[in-house]
């Protein structure tokens, strides 16, 4: 019988299969923080371990670090004593980093694309939940908890049971309107946030083949926020092109595309779950309650609890409105946001940028609103700055800043304030996540940058022309 | 790690379904570098609300969480597994579990004991009627038993033998030092480094 995209890589990483046992999988590559991995090296040096390939692993600061004054000492003395653990740690094991002020600085998941380090059929992972944005490549990769991430320092492997493997068959083709983004909100609406436990995800259909790579990045980027671990999406052109030439990039080019061309589902793989999704029904798509299942098009109104059968999401409905401050029956786009954030590992690439300049050239950031614009990471940030897009975005009103995961889980001072509203181009939703009390609906860059210009949640469609 | 084979505490129902990890510890409290001393940042949002189940003196010693559906979603923070250990946690009882947060759970010696949603709900039930009850979950014959109530639980077999005999998984992936060396051995050329 044939096999899935999703069982190729796995059976090409098995170190030891035995009855009884998890498979001992390989690790290609090894992406660390400063968050999650000080207590990996603790663990090593409490047992006298070293890192056995500090030539796969990468670190680089992104969780913590400012926005602002990145030239001075990080001002808040707890998380610049976790940036100096992470440099102590990899200067100690030898393991390479990106610092900050670094030209590779930046999100862990930007960095690792972008030099090239990402290829297909490879198995990648990080103690970061949304390490599965390198799906996008035909890569495995998935977010590891830390006692993982010092077993995979100590031995470039990981125990590990396989997983069920899922079909995301994308019917037709997107709407012009409507982005990666609204996508797999749509999608994670659809299947529910508990829907791809134990599975990895597997993109499919002519809708995604039409992708370009960092859009296939922020549909499996939020792979996890479905509950699976993992998202992939068969390597193809795009992705070879996208790789050609990149730092990283294989030498031996050719041969190594002749091995990605094999990365494919075959005809006859079955997988353990398949979806099917119509693309040319959705349009734009936001989050209006407290969990990234909680979302509805653009167009709706804010739902009632007696819409859930349900009980526990009719009861977590209600606990979402009380928190979200929303009365049901309320049109979305009659929500008044006071900050927008477009960034992240979701949106924080170039082109989300250039999509959501696009829309701000030549029109104002509304008075009531704050709007943040934060880079993936500094080559992101260089290349904006080359297009004139921060001239853009500055004549609009917004703040360019400096590279990192800033207001997506507000680490550092980016935060909303209790009660602050934002429209956000980020992956999570939970309450307090930019900030306590802070309330958060989700969105594309192109929604994020017309309700910045109208102060309610609104979509490009709703702008006068300028 | 330590041995677990069975536990006997007080039980307090969290009735609320996809507590994801910012919730068990936001993250302002993943800035400390080390690996123990979370037991205030466990909840702490919710612990504000006097009402919160575990600002209630019957669950002051509780030990045993019955929480609903999608237990642990978000982000991958095994801090959230510390905060429940140190809070005194040693078993979480819900209908469906995220896997990373499962996984961690397995490597803290956290006891992720899974059961249907009606088996959540009787649990719930018995507990409001009679708050700080103890009841016990058997790791070994893998049981919940509260008062008249006995309700099996699964948990992958694996993860139950390492806690069972208290195994540190990388010390037993070492002993294979030899099997990974000879697929490094393997390994195409074109695969990148970051040296």
């Amino acid at each position: 019988m044939g096999r899935t995209l999703a069982e190729k890589v796995w059976d090409a990483h098995v170190v030891r299969r035995a009855e009884g046992e998890p498979d001992l999988l390989y690790i290609d590559l090894h992406l660390i923080h400063e968050v999650t991995s000080p207590q990996a090296f603790d663990g090593l040096r409490a047992t006298g371990r070293t890192v056995r390939r500090p030539d796969l692993t990468l670190a680089t600061e992104d969780h913590n670090v400012p926005t602002l004054d990145i030239d001075k000492p990080i001002a808040d003395p707890i998380s610049r004593a976790q940036v100096d653990a992470l440099r102590a740690n990899c200067a100690e094991f030898g393991v390479p980093i990106r610092p900050l002020g670094d030209a590779d600085q930046g999100i862990v998941h930007v960095v690792g694309p972008q030099l090239g380090l990402t290829q297909p059929g490879m198995t990648v992972v990080c103690g970061d939940s949304h390490t599965s944005t390198h799906g996008a490549f035909g890569a495995l990769a998935f977010g590891i908890g830390t006692s993982e991430v010092e077993h995979v320092l100590a031995t470039q492997t990981l125990p590990l049971k396989p997983f069920k493997t899922m079909a995301i068959n994308i019917e037709g083709e997107l709407p012009d309107d409507v982005t990666a983004k609204d996508l797999i909100l749509a999608i994670i609406a659809e299947i529910g946030t508990g829907g791809g436990q134990g599975y990895v995800l597997e993109y499919r259909g002519p809708a995604i083949a039409g992708l370009s790579m960092e859009q296939r990045m922020t549909i499996c980027n939020m792979s996890i926020e479905a509950g699976a671990r993992a998202g992939m999406i068969a390597p193809d052109e795009t992705t070879f092109e996208y790789l050609r030439g990149r730092e990283r990039a294989p030498e031996d080019f050719d041969s190594a595309v002749d091995y990605w061309r094999t990365l494919t589902t075959d005809p006859d793989a079955v997988f353990d779950k398949e979806v099917t999704i119509d693309a040319t029904s959705l349009s734009p798509f936001v989050t209006w309650g407290t969990n990234p299942g909680q979302g509805l098009p653009l167009s709706a109104s804010v739902p009632a609890p007696e819409d859930f059968d349900d009980p526990s999401e009719r009861a977590a409905a209600q606990k979402a409105l009380a928190y979200m401050g929303l009365e049901a029956g309320t049109p979305l786009k009659d929500i008044a946001v006071d900050t927008v954030f477009l960034g992240s590992c979701t949106n924080g690439r170039i082109e989300d940028l250039r999509a959501a300049a696009e829309i701000l050239r030549g029109r104002a950031v509304a008075d009531t609103v704050t709007m943040l614009v934060v880079p993936g990471s500094v080559k992101v940030r260089l290349q904006a700055q080359e297009e004139g897009l921060d001239k853009v975005f500055e004549a609009a009103g917004a703040q360019w800043r400096n590279a990192g995961c800033s207001m997506c889980l507000a680490m550092n001072p980016d935060k909303l304030r209790p009660q602050e509203r934002s429209a956000s181009t980020s992956n999570r939703n939970f309450e307090g996540r930019q900030g306590p009390g802070g309330r958060t609906h989700l969105v594309s860059p192109q929604v994020a940058a017309a309700t910045a210009v109208v102060g309610r949640l609104a979509a490009p469609s709703d702008l006068v022309e300028v | 790690m330590e041995k677990f084979t069975t536990h006997t505490g007080v039980a307090a129902p969290l009735r609320h379904s996809n507590v994801d990890t910012d919730q068990i510890i936001p993250a302002e409290y993943l800035k400390r570098i080390t690996r123990t001393g979370y037991e205030d940042a466990l909840f702490s949002a919710w612990r504000q609300d006097p009402e919160f189940v575990l600002n209630d003196p019957a669950y002051a010693t509780a030990s045993i969480l019955v929480a609903g559906p999608d237990f642990g979603t978000g982000s991958s923070r095994e801090h959230a597994v510390w905060a429940l250990n140190d809070y005194g946690f040693r078993v979480v009882v819900s209908s469906r579990f995220a896997d990373i947060f499962r996984g961690n759970a397995g490597k803290g010696g956290l006891v992720t004991a899974e059961v249907d949603q009606e088996v959540v709900e009787q649990l719930w039930a018995i507990l409001d009627a009679q708050p700080g009850l103890e009841i016990t979950v058997d790791l070994q014959d893998k049981q919940i038993r509260a008062g008249e109530l006995t309700a099996d639980f699964t948990i992958d077999e694996y993860v139950r033998w390492r806690l069972l005999e208290g195994l540190d998984d990388i010390g037993i992936t070492l002993q294979h030092s030899d099997e990974i060396a000879a697929f490094e051995q393997e390994r195409p050329g074109f695969l990148p480094t970051t040296a």
